[in-house]
């Protein structure tokens, strides 16, 4: 639990009771985010950054955090950018005034998707249920972000920790999501 | 399962993430009141349809959402090598000879 703390962005949703408590793997539903999907050029990045307040990363698959916000990279010109659900306005305005007519496309998505936190020490074990990727550390360092599918819903996979996975999913695909991995995380209760 | 790379990403995927395009480096007519049926038809339908190597394009739709082409042994499928949308189709023969075809 302690590296859930660490990360005051992402915080289980205080009214949810959590989908899955085992001692090896537990899995909370994450509080609602402001979330907002940046596409840009290079020119812009500095600014959009600084209007943000954390730089936007240009590497493939890593995140940048600073604090309550992470700019997490999706493609070579594209990023979902997260705050706090009451800062979304704000950010909004203030990052499309720092952009003026560069040319960029920002739009609010905060309620496409939710999020869980899939955490424990079989927390990528259980991930890997439904998702091809290599999860190990090596691989998949603490701060790497990613979309993908699981099973057959688009998912986006955040490694907060080295036990700690954020992962996201469409509001309707949620409950195909969670379902699955509270079914594959039976295996464990047997074992 | 093939494993794709994604040189947007730089990593090896599942295919599961990606889509493939058909054939790459087919060029739109540049100015389509001057191009007859015949010329239409064919861009929009003929394909070479290689056995052996040949160049294609890919997206990786479950990831970047980056188009990028890649040349794949259709008999064998095999990838030989990826390479970002918009860079010159490699020497596919020189490629094939350097797999021992």
């Amino acid at each position: 639990m302690s590296e859930l703390l660490a990360n005051d962005l992402i915080t289980p949703d205080a009214g949810e009771s959590p989908l899955l408590s085992l001692s090896e793997v537990s899995i909370l539903k994450a509080a609602p985010l402001t979330r907002l999907s940046l596409r840009a050029r290079d020119a812009s990045l500095k600014d959009a950054g600084k209007a943000f307040g954390a730089a936007l990363p240009v590497n493939p698959l890593l995140a940048e955090t600073s604090k309550k916000r992470a700019a997490l990279w999706m493609g070579p010109d594209e990023w979902t950018l997260l705050a706090p659900e009451e800062d979304c306005q704000a950010l909004f305005t203030a990052i499309e005034e720092k952009l003026g007519d560069q040319p960029h496309s920002l739009v609010d998505i905060s309620d496409r998707s939710e999020a869980i936190i899939v955490s424990g020490e079989k927390a990528s074990w259980l991930l890997n249920t439904g998702i091809f990727i290599d999860f190990s550390i090596e691989s998949f360092p603490v701060g790497t972000v990613t979309r993908t599918v699981f099973h057959k819903s688009p998912v986006m996979v955040w490694r907060t920790g080295t036990d700690t996975f954020v992962v996201e999913a469409w509001v309707s695909f949620m409950e195909y999501v969670t379902g699955l991995l509270v079914q594959s995380a039976q295996e464990l209760e047997v074992a | 399962m093939l494993l794709i790379y994604c040189p947007y990403c730089d990593v090896e995927r599942a295919e599961t993430e990606f889509h493939c395009g058909g054939e790459a480096h087919i060029a739109r007519p540049s100015d389509p009141s001057q191009t007859s049926e015949e010329e239409w038809v064919e861009f929009l339908y003929m394909r070479s349809n290689t056995k052996g190597v040949a160049a294609e394009r890919w997206r990786h739709i479950h990831g970047c959402g980056r188009f990028f082409n890649a040349v794949r042994d259709t008999v064998s499928d095999k990838f030989l090598k990826f390479y970002k949308a918009g860079e010159t189709m490699p020497d596919l023969e020189k490629i094939s000879k350097e797999a021992g075809k």
